[in-house]
């Protein structure tokens, strides 16, 4: 915090400060529920695959409720992702006035993508019993396919901004625009490839913590097993597959953004080999507090046992990141990370070696906390990712402070949008959590509660004794 | 015709779209809003649910297309607008938050108290979107943002002619969704509802024919580029909007529910387009045309490609999605 205040001198532009705290605040709320967006409909096919394929009518029920749910987030995923298209105009109006020609492609694609979503979204919520079943689930193809490629136009956005190409700046005059070389640009692959990842373990964790909190609960019966299984399996995949996608994305960091890499590992000096530093904290040019493991930061960050890692002594101190912030970041989001591959491939040694972890309190235990933890290294990774950027908005070409507008009044915006979205989040809680609680009382087709009072034909699998 | 025109043409279509679709979500909540106690305004509460629930999401995104297509093609008169027009803007995207927010969280909603809650803020914010929209258009037609973007976040909305096309947009967006309501509850044989939805819709019908006079009074006296292309090169467009409203007027009296909707969209249609025809060549009124906000070549082209790509991928599976729910299977549950 002292970190971000003390980036917002007096001859910043007004607009600059609360302009910052609030696309933190929208991205870092529409991120979540964008996760949701892109890898639910993969989990929700497989369930219902399974059901019509197999007769299965508890994999069915879950694809039929997991619908429900995602209709709900998806929702306010919407509203929330609005929020941003306006703000990248209200908020940057230097960088969209400027830059808007070169990185408007990808966004434009995004909304061509958004389409085909929103589509098959509603022909899938609204078709169950309404279409023939085969065919219903083929909605949702298109529906995850549209919601990847959605993600990926966003994400070159951003690592445009990390690595800025597809246009040059001749005399203060942005020229030789080629928006497609700004989309494909260094690392846009690798930079969508570990969002997507993400974006699997925070969904998957999450649902499957939702069933281990049932089987906690003493709920133990099909429905819940299906439950947690179908998602863990896809996070399980994710899980051990994001270590290492961040670290080729991280591999060229030393060229690509080298004041960033110092604050990730805390790094005053250049040093060879470098060190890897775990925890610690800056102040005025001192480190205190970090454990020093010899060598690993060479290994870590450059693939090799001796190769520097840049200080932040080779830069210049108006082009610092804030260090502090970066480095907690960055170490929160591998620290989780790698915590929760191992818990993976833990499960599965044990799993192969024939026993079963979900009958294990602990492991329970673990499992539902693992959905809030994959959604605190994705927001630590973003805050690595755009504060280490810093005082860059886009990397060595435009400072954040020219991006800004001027106007003071963007604190009653950021006021304003704290307290709604802190109303919706409780709301969706509200609302979720009523879902559920209605759904183990046996209701299958949550009726709203100001229909007429008329028998509504519906299609409704069988249902079992007990859900949730 | 130009790069240019040819990339503000594919935007001002989406536009229209969005005014169309759009508009008729929105306008559902004023229904919605003046539908009484919630015995009832059961009926046509499940009916807004109905109609507007599997199409909104995908009606939402025409806005999100004219956004980043205005940013990505006339960057520097994107972020004049947005600078100039932040207050109006943002009560808007308040509005289409709540809106969307609340639809979702009623439709789920365990208890009538809770849904209550959520349907009067889905109706409220239902019409200040479109309020705030039409008040922003109003000022970007009547000249009021300037080239640099430094115009006043207050004065340049706060005229007659910006207030009074919020409201032209207001009571357009309900008639339309007056007469697509009208329709599905006829489709559904529901009689009475049908009933009340057509003489209510009458009702905002005749209103919005006033409120549209008002505006033009005013745009008259207050904006003189528009008007003289409103009255020269767009009077066309003007007429076919009146014959439009009337039309669905009669066709409403005479309970021709199905035909009074295109009636109404032609109505609401050829206003807006006869308003782009007007403005034109500016982008900004009296302050920039098109072709001097255009942004890069090679990114136009690559617009319209994108533009392309839409009307191959979007447009039919828009179109199956209208189409299904229009089926009887959709419309009886
Ligand atoms: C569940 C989420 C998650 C997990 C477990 C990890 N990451 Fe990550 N990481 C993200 C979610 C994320 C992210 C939020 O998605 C970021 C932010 C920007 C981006 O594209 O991905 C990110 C950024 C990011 C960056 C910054 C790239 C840049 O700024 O250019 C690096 C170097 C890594 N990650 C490396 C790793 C490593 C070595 C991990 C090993 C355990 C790891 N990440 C786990
Ligand atoms: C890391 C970043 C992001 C990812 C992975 C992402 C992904 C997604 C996904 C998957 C959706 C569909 C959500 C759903 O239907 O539930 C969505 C919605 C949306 N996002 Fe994001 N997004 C990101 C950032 C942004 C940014 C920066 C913007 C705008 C500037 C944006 C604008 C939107 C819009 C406008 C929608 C709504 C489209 C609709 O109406 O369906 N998103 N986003
Ligand atoms: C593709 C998606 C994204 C785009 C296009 C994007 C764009 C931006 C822009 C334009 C800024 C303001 C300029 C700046 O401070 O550099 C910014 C700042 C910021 N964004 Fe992102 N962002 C994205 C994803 C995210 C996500 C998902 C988070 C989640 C937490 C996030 C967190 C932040 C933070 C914390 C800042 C403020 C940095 C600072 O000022 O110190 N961003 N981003």
């Amino acid at each position: 915090m002292i970190d971000l205040l003390s980036l917002a001198t007096a001859v910043d532009p007004e607009g600059l400060l609360p302009a910052r705290q609030q696309m933190a605040l929208s991205l870092g709320w529409h991120i979540i529920l964008a996760c949701f967006g892109v890898a639910f409909p993969a989990m929700i096919f497989v369930a219902h695959w399974r059901g019509i394929a197999r007769g299965d009518v508890v994999a069915l029920r879950l694809a039929q409720r997991w619908a429900k749910v995602s209709a709900v987030l998806f929702a306010i995923g919407a509203v929330s992702g609005t929020v941003l298209s306006f703000e990248m105009g209200l908020l940057w109006p230097g960088l969209m006035g400027e830059f808007g020609d070169v990185l408007g492609l990808p966004f434009a694609l995004e909304g061509l993508s958004f389409f085909v979503e929103a589509i098959f979204l509603g022909i899938y919520l609204y078709g169950w019993g309404r279409m023939p079943p085969r065919r219903h689930l083929l909605m949702v193809v298109p529906m995850a396919v549209a919601g990847v490629v959605g993600t990926f136009c966003v994400i070159s956005v951003n690592a445009w901004m990390n690595a800025p190409s597809g246009f040059r700046i001749v005399d203060g005059q942005v020229v030789d625009v080629d928006p497609w070389a700004a989309m494909f640009n260094d690392i846009v692959v690798l930079q969508f490839a570990h969002m997507w990842v993400a974006a699997y373990m925070v969904v998957g964790f999450t649902i499957a913590g939702v069933y281990a909190v049932g089987m906690l609960r003493g709920r133990r019966d099909r429905h819940h097993r299906l439950g947690f299984a179908i998602p863990f399996v896809f996070a399980s995949i994710a899980a051990v597959a994001q270590p290492v996608i961040g670290h080729l994305l991280g591999g060229d960091l030393s060229d690509r953004q080298p004041a960033k890499l110092a604050a990730f590992e805390l790094a005053t000096t250049t040093e060879a080999p470098a060190p890897l530093r775990i925890g610690g904290v800056l102040v005025d040019g001192e480190v205190y507090g970090a454990i020093e493991i010899p060598r690993l930061g060479s290994i870590i960050a450059r693939n090799s046992l001796t190769a520097p890692v840049p200080g932040l002594d080779t830069i210049p101190p108006e082009n610092h990141p804030p260090v502090n912030i970066t480095h907690w970041a960055f170490q929160t989001m591998v620290g989780i990370g790698t915590l929760l591959a191992l818990a993976v491939v833990l499960y599965w040694i044990v799993r192969w070696r024939g026993h079963d972890l979900r009958d294990r309190r602990w492991f329970l235990r673990f499992a539902a906390a693992a959905g809030p933890l994959a959604v605190l290294a994705m927001e630590a990774g973003w805050i690595a990712t755009e504060v280490g950027r810093q005082p860059w908005i886009v990397y060595g070409v435009m400072r954040t402070s020219e991006a800004a507008g001027s106007n003071s009044g963007l604190w009653w915006l950021l006021g304003t949008t704290a307290v709604i979205y802190t109303a919706m989040t409780a709301a969706a809680v509200t609302v979720l959590r009523s879902m559920a609680r209605r759904w183990r009382e046996g209701q299958q087709e949550l009726p709203s509660p100001y229909a007429p009072q008329e028998p509504n034909r519906h299609y409704d699998p069988p249902s079992g004794s007990e859900s949730s | 015709m130009t790069l240019a025109v040819a990339v503000a043409g594919a935007m001002f279509i989406g536009l229209v779209a969005y005014a169309i679709l759009g508009g008729a979500d929105f306008g559902s909540g004023f229904y919605d809003l003046t539908a009484g106690s919630t015995s009832r305004g059961a009926e046509l509460r499940t009916q807004v649910d109905h109609s507007i629930g599997p199409v909104w999401e995908a009606n939402h995104v025409w806005l999100i297309y004219v956004l980043v297509t205005w940013w990505t093609a006339f960057p520097e008169a994107f972020a004049a607008a947005m600078s100039t027009l932040i207050v109006p803007l943002l009560f808007a995207l308040l509005g289409i938050v709540l809106r969307g927010a609340g639809f979702a969280f009623r439709k789920y909603s365990a208890t009538i108290g809770q849904a209550r809650l959520y349907g009067a803020i889905f109706a409220g914010s239902s019409l200040i979107a479109p309020f705030f929209l039409g008040a922003a258009a109003g000022a970007v037609a009547s000249g009021r943002v300037p080239a640099d973007g430094d115009g006043n976040v207050w004065t340049s909305w706060i005229t007659i002619t910006s207030l009074s096309v919020g409201a032209v947009a207001v009571a357009s967006c309900a008639f339309l969704a007056g007469t697509f309501l009208t329709a599905d509850a006829v489709r559904a044989s529901r009689e009475q509802l049908a009933e009340q939805l057509r003489r209510r819709t009458i009702g905002v019908g005749l209103l919005t024919g006033a409120l549209v006079l008002g505006a033009l009074a005013s745009i008259a006296q207050d904006a003189p580029t528009l008007a003289e292309g409103l009255t020269g090169r767009a009077a066309p467009l003007i007429g076919t909007s009146i014959i439009g409203g009337f039309l669905s007027l009669i066709l409403l009296w005479c309970r021709r529910s199905g035909a009074a909707r295109f009636g109404a969209l032609l109505a609401v249609g050829s206003v807006i387009v006869g308003w782009g025809i007007a403005q034109y060549p500016w982008l900004l009124v009296d302050e920039v045309t098109i072709a001097e906000a255009a942004g890069a070549p090679a990114t136009l082209q690559s617009l319209l490609v994108v533009a392309a790509l839409a009307g191959i991928i979007v447009l039919p599976a828009l179109a199956y999605l209208f189409r299904l729910t229009q089926t009887d299977a959709w419309t009886h549950h």
